[in-house]
């Protein structure tokens, strides 16, 4: 079915109204139905997610003129062997140091599913060494910072900024 | 008493139901991911590594204070039958009882508590309580990994925080669910609303019995999508003081809407249901599921005055396959359970 806005993409959302009694069908693509105000947020599957960036690639890599297609999928992580590849069919992880080694290719993936998050703010193990507890105090701060700059709370803001101050 | 026992018990987290809070809400449950440093996840550790590890964890729980009695259950040589009881108590997951290789679990005998070792990460615990009790659950289970912590180093990022083998668990690990039994929404088709709302705050709708299903009867599972970026307290805050409110408002609305305008046809629901659960000589468990939350409604809106709450909660329990085989003592086929389930609901149903 046609989106009826621009009857050009696929209408992917169904809407169904009843007014007075009167049911009134419209039928939109997913681009029309933003323009239109209404937001649909759709949970999209982790390894769908990865398949579309893994194809991406491939594009980009055959783009440059390069030979291998998906170059980057074959790599494996030295520590456990997985690959972008494989976790792509099934999105778990091989080893802790997956997430430093794939860094910038999950990156996209872990913001997409999180929300945009991008950082820990939660609880933090008791053992944690002291650069690396600096370390998300300071990320936590920050993030406060933008908080209060957004809301326009400057008082606060300079607070914060000598905390950050007092800690780097 | 042994784990197969609980079979002839109701589950301690399947609430009472003696306030409108524990009305709508059966139960309350957090779980934590947790992964331990200098092991590979899961997918790449090898059966030895994994038995290894198992023995690890195994020695450090039961050397924790996770209450007066606890149980080791090897779930790899573990019966079917076992497996699936503890599966339908919500003690493990159907992952966790469908999977390969060494992995166990440590359940309290309350069932308040339980570890998974080796499901998805190498553990994943549990706290259950019956009723809007999130704020306890946390407490209890940020104790416990506190002092597992204490033992043994969980494998932590600065940037992610706890490592998880898949990343929508990255940064807390922390799964917040309620268990929602939602009947009046549903029957003034308003459930569409609710579960688009839920999705709208990021949060997951499933159902409460069995994976994949089309949340059968009326019972609802909300859980949290994200872990990273906001606090286990925020998480938790948001539920108790923003979400769960507002639903359990939306279906005291709908309840109310139902006995106001429609209480025929309401008391028509309630007592063709008690018709049927009290007559039939076969009923199959996604029917007595379906029937069981008309009578759950009826009871608390007052309509049923010669049956427990407490009695219709014990039934969703003990009506399940793996529960009827084992209080049968043999394996059971579709028809014989059947009929047993609808043995045991008869003769619970007129005890009253």
């Amino acid at each position: 079915m046609l989106c009826e806005a621009c009857k050009e993409r696929t209408a992917t959302i169904h809407l169904t109204e009843v007014n007075n009694g009167q049911r009134s069908e419209t039928h939109l693509c997913q681009q029309c139905a933003h323009q239109q105000g209404l937001t649909i947020k759709s949970q999209i599957p982790l390894n769908e997610l990865l398949n579309t960036l893994l194809s991406t690639q491939t594009e980009k890599t055959t783009g440059d003129g390069e030979t291998a297609p998906a170059a980057g999928s074959e790599h494996a992580c030295p520590v456990c062997g997985m690959t972008l590849r494989r976790f792509a069919k099934k999105p778990l992880l091989g080893c802790p140091h997956d997430y430093t080694e794939f860094g910038a290719e999950l990156m996209p993936l872990i913001e997409k599913s999180q929300n945009g998050k991008s950082h820990h703010c939660g609880k933090v193990p008791s053992r944690t060494n002291e650069q690396d507890r600096n370390q998300i105090e300071l990320a936590k701060l920050h993030r406060k910072l933008e908080q209060a700059v957004k809301n326009e709370d400057y008082e606060n803001a300079a607070k914060l900024r000598d905390q950050i101050q007092a800690l780097q | 008493m042994k784990p197969t026992d609980l079979c002839n018990y109701p589950s301690s987290w399947f609430g009472g139901g003696s306030d409108v809070i524990s009305e709508v809400v059966i139960s309350s449950r957090i779980r934590l991911a947790r992964n331990i440093a200098g092991y590979e996840f899961l997918p790449c550790l090898s059966p030895k590594r994994q038995q290894q590890l198992q023995d690890t964890l195994k020695d450090i729980l039961m050397s924790v204070d996770l209450g007066k009695k606890i149980w080791f259950v090897d779930i790899d040589h573990a019966s079917d039958v076992e497996r699936s009881l503890l599966a339908e108590r919500h003690l493990i997951s159907r992952r966790h009882a469908a999977g390969k290789g060494p992995r166990s679990v440590v359940l309290a005998e309350d069932e308040s508590f339980t570890a998974m070792i080796n499901e998805e990460d190498h553990l994943r615990m549990q706290i259950y309580a019956a009723g809007l009790q999130l704020h306890a659950c946390w407490d209890r289970i940020n104790q416990i990994d506190d002092s597992i912590e204490a033992k043994i180093d969980y494998a932590f990022d600065s940037r992610f925080g706890y490592l998880t083998a898949c990343p929508t668990n990255l940064g807390t690990g922390i799964r917040v669910s309620v268990m929602l039994h939602l009947p009046a929404l549903k029957m003034t088709g308003q459930i569409e609303k609710f579960i688009n709302a839920a999705r709208d705050c990021d949060l997951a709708v499933r159902g409460l019995f069995g994976e994949g299903t089309d949340a059968v009867g009326d019972f609802f599972q909300l859980s949290n999508q994200v872990t990273l970026g906001v606090s286990e307290e925020q998480i938790i805050e948001h539920f108790s003081s923003v979400v769960v409110p507002k639903i359990i408002a939306y279906e005291v609305e709908a309840r109310k809407a139902l006995l106001d305008k429609k209480s025929k046809t309401l008391d028509d629901k309630i007592q063709r249901a008690l018709g049927v659960l009290r007559n039939a000589c076969l009923i199959s468990s996604q029917e007595a599921l379906f029937l069981l939350s008309n009578v759950r409604l009826g009871v608390n809106l007052g309509r049923v005055p010669d049956i427990k709450i407490a009695t219709v909660n014990e039934l969703f329990m003990l009506t399940q396959p793996a529960h009827l085989q084992l209080r049968a003592g043999k394996i059971l086929d579709a028809d014989q359970r059947d009929t047993l389930r609808a043995e045991i609901i008869r003769t619970k149903l007129s005890q009253n």
